[in-house]
Protein backbone atom coordinates (compact mmCIF):
# COMPACT_ATOMS: atom_id res chain seq x y z
CA UNK A 1 0.00 0.00 0.00
CA UNK A 2 1.14 3.07 -1.09
CA UNK A 3 1.55 4.84 2.96
CA UNK A 4 2.16 8.49 2.57
CA UNK A 5 -1.15 8.42 0.08
CA UNK A 6 -2.93 6.89 2.87
CA UNK A 7 -1.61 9.67 5.28
CA UNK A 8 -2.55 12.64 3.03
CA UNK A 9 -5.91 11.26 3.01
CA UNK A 10 -6.43 10.16 6.59
CA UNK A 11 -4.94 14.12 7.05
CA UNK A 12 -7.64 15.84 4.43
CA UNK A 13 -10.63 14.38 5.75
CA UNK A 14 -10.14 15.52 9.16
CA UNK A 15 -8.31 19.06 9.63
CA UNK A 16 -11.16 21.09 8.43
CA UNK A 17 -13.25 19.96 11.58
CA UNK A 18 -10.49 20.21 13.54
CA UNK A 19 -9.91 23.55 12.68
CA UNK A 20 -13.31 24.31 13.65
CA UNK A 21 -13.35 23.01 16.63
CA UNK A 22 -9.55 24.53 17.49
CA UNK A 23 -11.69 27.81 16.75
CA UNK A 24 -14.57 26.81 19.34
CA UNK A 25 -12.14 25.85 22.09
CA UNK A 26 -9.55 28.95 21.53
CA UNK A 27 -12.80 31.54 21.95
CA UNK A 28 -13.66 29.89 24.79
CA UNK A 29 -9.87 29.93 26.24
CA UNK A 30 -9.93 33.25 25.02
CA UNK A 31 -13.21 34.40 27.71
CA UNK A 32 -11.51 31.80 30.26
CA UNK A 33 -8.28 33.78 30.27
CA UNK A 34 -10.22 37.03 30.39
CA UNK A 35 -9.64 39.45 33.35
CA UNK A 36 -13.17 39.43 33.80
CA UNK A 37 -13.51 35.52 34.09
CA UNK A 38 -10.62 35.75 36.23
CA UNK A 39 -11.46 37.97 38.84
CA UNK A 40 -14.40 35.31 39.33
CA UNK A 41 -12.18 32.59 39.77
CA UNK A 42 -10.91 34.48 42.46
CA UNK A 43 -13.69 35.71 43.72
CA UNK A 44 -15.32 32.09 43.75
CA UNK A 45 -12.80 29.40 44.96
CA UNK A 46 -14.45 26.01 43.31
CA UNK A 47 -15.03 27.54 40.20
CA UNK A 48 -11.71 26.42 38.50
CA UNK A 49 -11.98 22.74 40.11
CA UNK A 50 -15.76 22.14 38.49
CA UNK A 51 -14.09 24.02 34.98
CA UNK A 52 -12.53 20.19 33.66
CA UNK A 53 -16.19 18.49 34.45
CA UNK A 54 -18.30 21.36 33.55
CA UNK A 55 -16.46 21.41 30.07
CA UNK A 56 -16.20 17.58 29.61
CA UNK A 57 -20.07 16.71 30.67
CA UNK A 58 -21.44 18.64 27.71
CA UNK A 59 -19.83 16.45 25.61
CA UNK A 60 -21.41 13.46 27.31
CA UNK A 61 -24.89 14.83 27.39
CA UNK A 62 -25.36 16.45 24.07
CA UNK A 63 -22.96 14.33 22.00
CA UNK A 64 -25.77 11.47 23.26
CA UNK A 65 -28.66 13.19 22.78
CA UNK A 66 -26.99 14.13 18.82
CA UNK A 67 -26.02 10.38 18.21
CA UNK A 68 -29.92 9.36 19.33
CA UNK A 69 -31.32 11.59 17.09
CA UNK A 70 -29.13 10.29 13.98
CA UNK A 71 -29.82 6.96 14.69
CA UNK A 72 -33.68 7.33 14.95
CA UNK A 73 -33.31 9.17 11.57
CA UNK A 74 -31.91 6.47 10.08
CA UNK A 75 -33.74 4.02 11.78
CA UNK A 76 -37.20 5.75 10.62
CA UNK A 77 -38.05 5.82 14.70
CA UNK A 78 -38.32 10.14 14.48
CA UNK A 79 -38.95 12.51 11.54
CA UNK A 80 -36.69 15.72 10.86
CA UNK A 81 -40.11 18.03 11.53
CA UNK A 82 -39.73 20.19 14.65
CA UNK A 83 -43.31 18.71 15.99
CA UNK A 84 -44.33 16.88 19.02
CA UNK A 85 -43.19 13.98 19.07
CA UNK A 86 -43.29 11.27 22.32
CA UNK A 87 -40.24 9.83 21.17
CA UNK A 88 -38.40 13.22 20.05
CA UNK A 89 -40.14 14.71 23.29
CA UNK A 90 -38.58 12.26 25.50
CA UNK A 91 -35.18 12.81 24.27
CA UNK A 92 -35.71 16.91 24.78
CA UNK A 93 -36.70 16.01 28.68
CA UNK A 94 -34.04 13.27 29.25
CA UNK A 95 -31.37 15.77 28.06
CA UNK A 96 -32.25 18.21 30.20
CA UNK A 97 -32.87 16.18 33.36
CA UNK A 98 -29.53 14.81 32.62
CA UNK A 99 -27.81 18.02 31.50
CA UNK A 100 -29.07 20.74 34.40
CA UNK A 101 -29.04 17.46 37.08
CA UNK A 102 -25.26 17.01 36.46
CA UNK A 103 -24.48 20.49 36.56
CA UNK A 104 -25.42 21.06 39.78
CA UNK A 105 -24.28 17.84 40.73
CA UNK A 106 -20.84 19.35 39.68
CA UNK A 107 -21.43 22.32 41.71
CA UNK A 108 -22.08 20.16 45.29
CA UNK A 109 -18.68 17.91 43.98
CA UNK A 110 -16.78 20.81 43.98
CA UNK A 111 -17.85 22.25 47.34
CA UNK A 112 -17.57 19.23 48.93
CA UNK A 113 -13.90 18.25 47.79
CA UNK A 114 -13.09 21.38 48.82
CA UNK A 115 -14.76 20.91 52.31
CA UNK A 116 -13.11 18.12 52.77
CA UNK A 117 -9.76 19.24 52.08
CA UNK A 118 -10.41 21.88 54.24
CA UNK A 119 -9.76 24.33 52.01
CA UNK A 120 -11.14 27.57 51.21
CA UNK A 121 -14.14 27.46 48.76
CA UNK A 122 -17.16 29.77 47.42
CA UNK A 123 -20.48 29.19 49.43
CA UNK A 124 -22.29 26.06 48.75
CA UNK A 125 -25.60 28.16 46.72
CA UNK A 126 -23.00 30.34 45.06
CA UNK A 127 -21.15 27.22 43.42
CA UNK A 128 -24.47 25.39 43.13
CA UNK A 129 -26.43 28.86 41.94
CA UNK A 130 -23.45 29.21 38.77
CA UNK A 131 -23.99 25.61 37.65
CA UNK A 132 -27.34 25.36 37.53
CA UNK A 133 -27.78 28.59 36.06
CA UNK A 134 -25.10 28.17 33.24
CA UNK A 135 -26.51 24.57 33.09
CA UNK A 136 -29.94 25.65 32.25
CA UNK A 137 -28.62 27.81 29.67
CA UNK A 138 -26.39 25.38 27.68
CA UNK A 139 -29.07 22.79 27.84
CA UNK A 140 -31.54 25.41 25.94
CA UNK A 141 -29.12 26.12 23.27
CA UNK A 142 -27.61 22.69 23.07
CA UNK A 143 -30.82 20.66 22.53
CA UNK A 144 -32.43 23.43 20.18
CA UNK A 145 -29.28 24.24 18.40
CA UNK A 146 -28.11 20.59 18.01
CA UNK A 147 -32.18 19.56 16.95
CA UNK A 148 -31.94 22.42 14.27
CA UNK A 149 -28.54 21.24 12.95
CA UNK A 150 -28.88 17.62 13.03
CA UNK A 151 -32.66 17.80 11.28
CA UNK A 152 -31.21 20.36 8.81
CA UNK A 153 -27.77 18.15 7.88
CA UNK A 154 -30.02 15.41 7.21
CA UNK A 155 -32.73 17.21 5.00
CA UNK A 156 -29.72 18.27 2.90
CA UNK A 157 -28.55 14.94 2.59
CA UNK A 158 -25.47 14.49 4.88
CA UNK A 159 -25.28 11.75 7.47
CA UNK A 160 -25.41 13.61 11.06
CA UNK A 161 -22.98 10.87 12.30
CA UNK A 162 -20.12 12.30 10.84
CA UNK A 163 -20.61 16.12 12.19
CA UNK A 164 -22.14 15.58 15.87
CA UNK A 165 -18.67 14.71 17.62
CA UNK A 166 -17.19 17.93 16.57
CA UNK A 167 -20.33 20.46 16.81
CA UNK A 168 -21.25 19.63 20.30
CA UNK A 169 -17.38 20.00 21.37
CA UNK A 170 -18.21 23.35 19.84
CA UNK A 171 -21.37 24.43 20.83
CA UNK A 172 -20.23 23.19 23.99
CA UNK A 173 -16.92 25.14 24.66
CA UNK A 174 -18.57 28.15 23.03
CA UNK A 175 -21.34 28.50 25.03
CA UNK A 176 -20.54 26.79 27.66
CA UNK A 177 -17.84 29.48 28.96
CA UNK A 178 -20.15 32.33 27.99
CA UNK A 179 -22.76 30.84 30.22
CA UNK A 180 -20.69 29.87 32.90
CA UNK A 181 -19.53 34.01 32.41
CA UNK A 182 -22.88 35.05 32.80
CA UNK A 183 -24.23 32.41 35.39
CA UNK A 184 -21.25 34.34 37.61
CA UNK A 185 -22.57 37.83 37.13
CA UNK A 186 -26.14 36.89 37.81
CA UNK A 187 -25.37 34.92 40.72
CA UNK A 188 -23.07 38.17 41.77
CA UNK A 189 -26.73 40.42 41.62
CA UNK A 190 -28.89 37.77 42.98
CA UNK A 191 -26.90 36.05 46.02
CA UNK B 1 -57.37 8.73 22.92
CA UNK B 2 -57.88 4.92 24.53
CA UNK B 3 -55.96 4.51 27.23
CA UNK B 4 -54.70 0.55 27.04
CA UNK B 5 -53.63 0.85 23.54
CA UNK B 6 -51.99 3.75 24.12
CA UNK B 7 -50.73 2.25 27.01
CA UNK B 8 -49.55 -0.67 25.12
CA UNK B 9 -47.63 1.13 21.75
CA UNK B 10 -46.64 3.88 24.00
CA UNK B 11 -44.79 1.60 26.86
CA UNK B 12 -43.62 -1.11 24.01
CA UNK B 13 -42.87 0.98 21.45
CA UNK B 14 -41.16 3.28 23.11
CA UNK B 15 -38.10 1.00 24.30
CA UNK B 16 -34.86 3.30 24.69
CA UNK B 17 -36.92 6.36 23.82
CA UNK B 18 -38.48 6.63 27.15
CA UNK B 19 -37.31 9.73 29.32
CA UNK B 20 -36.75 7.20 32.14
CA UNK B 21 -34.61 4.88 30.01
CA UNK B 22 -32.08 7.32 29.19
CA UNK B 23 -31.57 9.17 32.09
CA UNK B 24 -31.28 5.50 34.20
CA UNK B 25 -28.77 4.32 31.81
CA UNK B 26 -26.95 8.03 31.44
CA UNK B 27 -27.06 9.80 34.85
CA UNK B 28 -25.01 7.09 36.91
CA UNK B 29 -22.20 7.18 34.23
CA UNK B 30 -22.26 11.08 34.25
CA UNK B 31 -21.54 11.44 37.98
CA UNK B 32 -18.55 8.76 37.84
CA UNK B 33 -17.38 11.12 35.40
CA UNK B 34 -17.87 13.69 36.90
CA UNK B 35 -15.81 12.58 40.12
CA UNK B 36 -13.17 11.60 37.93
CA UNK B 37 -12.78 14.65 36.09
CA UNK B 38 -12.51 16.70 40.01
CA UNK B 39 -8.90 15.28 39.66
CA UNK B 40 -8.34 16.68 36.55
CA UNK B 41 -10.13 19.72 38.42
CA UNK B 42 -7.92 19.70 41.39
CA UNK B 43 -5.31 19.98 39.32
CA UNK B 44 -6.25 23.62 37.87
CA UNK B 45 -6.96 24.87 41.49
CA UNK B 46 -3.65 23.19 43.03
CA UNK B 47 -1.90 25.32 40.30
CA UNK B 48 -4.34 28.77 40.48
CA UNK B 49 -1.64 30.91 40.96
CA UNK B 50 0.06 29.74 37.95
CA UNK B 51 -2.63 29.85 35.30
CA UNK B 52 -4.32 33.41 36.69
CA UNK B 53 -0.81 34.21 36.86
CA UNK B 54 -0.26 33.13 33.19
CA UNK B 55 -3.55 33.81 31.52
CA UNK B 56 -2.64 32.46 28.19
CA UNK B 57 -2.22 29.36 30.22
CA UNK B 58 -5.79 29.49 30.63
CA UNK B 59 -6.58 30.13 26.93
CA UNK B 60 -5.26 26.56 26.26
CA UNK B 61 -7.23 24.74 28.64
CA UNK B 62 -10.82 23.86 26.29
CA UNK B 63 -8.52 22.90 23.96
CA UNK B 64 -6.66 20.42 25.48
CA UNK B 65 -9.40 19.35 26.67
CA UNK B 66 -11.64 18.86 23.95
CA UNK B 67 -8.70 18.18 21.41
CA UNK B 68 -7.04 14.56 22.81
CA UNK B 69 -10.79 12.98 22.51
CA UNK B 70 -11.11 14.72 19.02
CA UNK B 71 -7.60 13.10 17.79
CA UNK B 72 -8.88 9.70 19.67
CA UNK B 73 -11.96 9.15 18.20
CA UNK B 74 -10.81 9.71 14.57
CA UNK B 75 -8.33 7.01 15.40
CA UNK B 76 -10.82 4.78 17.07
CA UNK B 77 -13.80 5.52 14.53
CA UNK B 78 -10.98 3.95 12.07
CA UNK B 79 -9.54 0.88 13.66
CA UNK B 80 -13.37 -0.02 14.45
CA UNK B 81 -13.88 0.20 10.73
CA UNK B 82 -11.36 -2.16 9.94
CA UNK B 83 -12.17 -4.78 12.86
CA UNK B 84 -15.50 -4.69 11.46
CA UNK B 85 -14.51 -5.19 7.52
CA UNK B 86 -11.69 -7.87 8.73
CA UNK B 87 -8.65 -5.69 7.39
CA UNK B 88 -7.72 -5.08 10.79
CA UNK B 89 -4.50 -6.98 12.57
CA UNK B 90 -2.77 -5.97 15.47
CA UNK B 91 0.15 -6.51 14.09
CA UNK B 92 3.14 -4.10 14.72
CA UNK B 93 4.11 -4.28 11.06
CA UNK B 94 -0.02 -3.58 9.99
CA UNK B 95 1.23 -0.57 7.10
CA UNK B 96 -2.69 0.85 7.77
CA UNK B 97 -2.07 0.89 11.47
CA UNK B 98 0.99 2.89 11.19
CA UNK B 99 -0.42 5.18 8.09
CA UNK B 100 -3.31 6.11 10.52
CA UNK B 101 -0.74 6.82 13.31
CA UNK B 102 1.19 9.41 11.28
CA UNK B 103 -1.42 10.98 10.34
CA UNK B 104 -3.12 11.82 13.12
CA UNK B 105 0.38 12.87 14.89
CA UNK B 106 0.58 15.34 11.68
CA UNK B 107 -2.94 16.45 12.37
CA UNK B 108 -1.68 17.13 16.06
CA UNK B 109 1.28 19.10 15.50
CA UNK B 110 -0.64 21.61 12.80
CA UNK B 111 -3.13 22.26 15.40
CA UNK B 112 -0.92 22.69 18.51
CA UNK B 113 1.94 24.79 16.12
CA UNK B 114 -2.05 26.70 15.20
CA UNK B 115 -3.22 26.61 18.86
CA UNK B 116 0.28 28.13 19.83
CA UNK B 117 -0.14 30.97 17.47
CA UNK B 118 -3.25 31.53 17.96
CA UNK B 119 -3.05 31.92 22.13
CA UNK B 120 0.17 34.52 21.99
CA UNK B 121 -2.08 36.51 19.59
CA UNK B 122 -5.26 35.99 22.20
CA UNK B 123 -2.59 36.46 25.16
CA UNK B 124 -1.73 39.51 24.30
CA UNK B 125 -4.62 41.09 23.45
CA UNK B 126 -5.93 40.35 26.79
CA UNK B 127 -3.37 40.05 29.59
CA UNK B 128 0.33 40.77 29.66
CA UNK B 129 2.33 38.19 26.95
CA UNK B 130 4.25 35.41 27.97
CA UNK B 131 7.01 34.49 26.09
CA UNK B 132 6.16 32.65 22.79
CA UNK B 133 9.11 30.11 23.03
CA UNK B 134 8.11 28.53 25.98
CA UNK B 135 4.53 28.89 24.96
CA UNK B 136 4.77 26.94 21.82
CA UNK B 137 7.70 24.08 23.90
CA UNK B 138 3.82 24.15 26.18
CA UNK B 139 1.41 23.57 23.75
CA UNK B 140 3.24 21.67 21.07
CA UNK B 141 5.17 18.97 23.74
CA UNK B 142 1.51 18.63 25.63
CA UNK B 143 -0.59 18.60 22.58
CA UNK B 144 1.58 15.65 20.84
CA UNK B 145 1.86 13.49 24.20
CA UNK B 146 -1.98 13.66 24.05
CA UNK B 147 -2.03 12.40 20.74
CA UNK B 148 0.23 9.42 21.65
CA UNK B 149 -2.01 9.03 24.70
CA UNK B 150 -5.03 9.14 22.67
CA UNK B 151 -3.52 6.71 20.35
CA UNK B 152 -2.28 3.93 22.96
CA UNK B 153 -5.20 4.31 24.58
CA UNK B 154 -7.33 3.38 21.32
CA UNK B 155 -5.69 0.72 20.44
CA UNK B 156 -5.64 -0.85 23.55
CA UNK B 157 -9.66 -0.25 24.50
CA UNK B 158 -9.94 -1.51 20.61
CA UNK B 159 -8.06 -4.46 21.35
CA UNK B 160 -10.35 -4.97 24.66
CA UNK B 161 -13.62 -4.95 23.43
CA UNK B 162 -12.56 -7.30 20.36
CA UNK B 163 -11.48 -9.71 22.82
CA UNK B 164 -14.21 -9.52 24.92
CA UNK B 165 -16.42 -9.67 21.80
CA UNK B 166 -17.91 -5.92 22.70
CA UNK B 167 -18.51 -3.81 20.19
CA UNK B 168 -15.80 -1.16 19.90
CA UNK B 169 -18.04 1.52 18.20
CA UNK B 170 -20.08 1.39 21.51
CA UNK B 171 -17.33 1.01 23.81
CA UNK B 172 -13.91 2.80 22.58
CA UNK B 173 -14.82 6.50 21.64
CA UNK B 174 -16.57 6.78 24.88
CA UNK B 175 -13.60 5.65 26.78
CA UNK B 176 -10.95 7.65 24.76
CA UNK B 177 -12.71 10.74 24.71
CA UNK B 178 -13.33 10.95 28.44
CA UNK B 179 -9.72 9.54 29.35
CA UNK B 180 -8.20 12.29 26.96
CA UNK B 181 -10.52 14.61 28.98
CA UNK B 182 -9.43 14.06 32.31
CA UNK B 183 -5.90 13.79 30.96
CA UNK B 184 -5.78 17.02 28.97
CA UNK B 185 -5.47 19.27 32.00
CA UNK B 186 -3.12 17.28 33.84
CA UNK B 187 -0.84 16.77 30.46
CA UNK B 188 -0.96 20.32 30.11
CA UNK B 189 -0.11 21.21 33.84
CA UNK B 190 2.78 18.88 34.22
CA UNK B 191 4.47 20.16 30.81
CA UNK B 192 3.80 24.01 31.96
CA UNK B 193 5.34 23.54 35.43
CA UNK B 194 8.24 21.63 33.74
CA UNK B 195 8.64 24.64 31.38
CA UNK B 196 8.03 27.66 33.68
Amino acid sequence: MDVGAEVRRVYGESVGILSVSLLGGLFAGAVLGSEPMREAFRQYPGLLLLLPAFLATRGNVYGAFGARLSSGLHQGLIRPELAYDERLANAVVASFVNGIGISVVIGVLSWAVLQALGRESARLVELVGITLVSGVLTSVVLVFGLMGLVFGSYEFGLDPDNLIGPIVTTLGDVFGVVFLYLAVVIVGVVL
Amino acid sequence: MSEPAAADTGGEGLGTWRTRAIVATMFPLLVVLSVLEMGSGYVLESLEATYLDNPTLLVLVPVMIGMGGNLGAIFSARLSTRLHLGTLSFAPRDEALWANVAAIMSLAMTVFAALAVAAWVVGRTIASPMGFADLAVISLVSGLLLAALAICISVAATYLSYRRGLDPDDTTIPVVTNVCDILGVVVLSAVATLVL
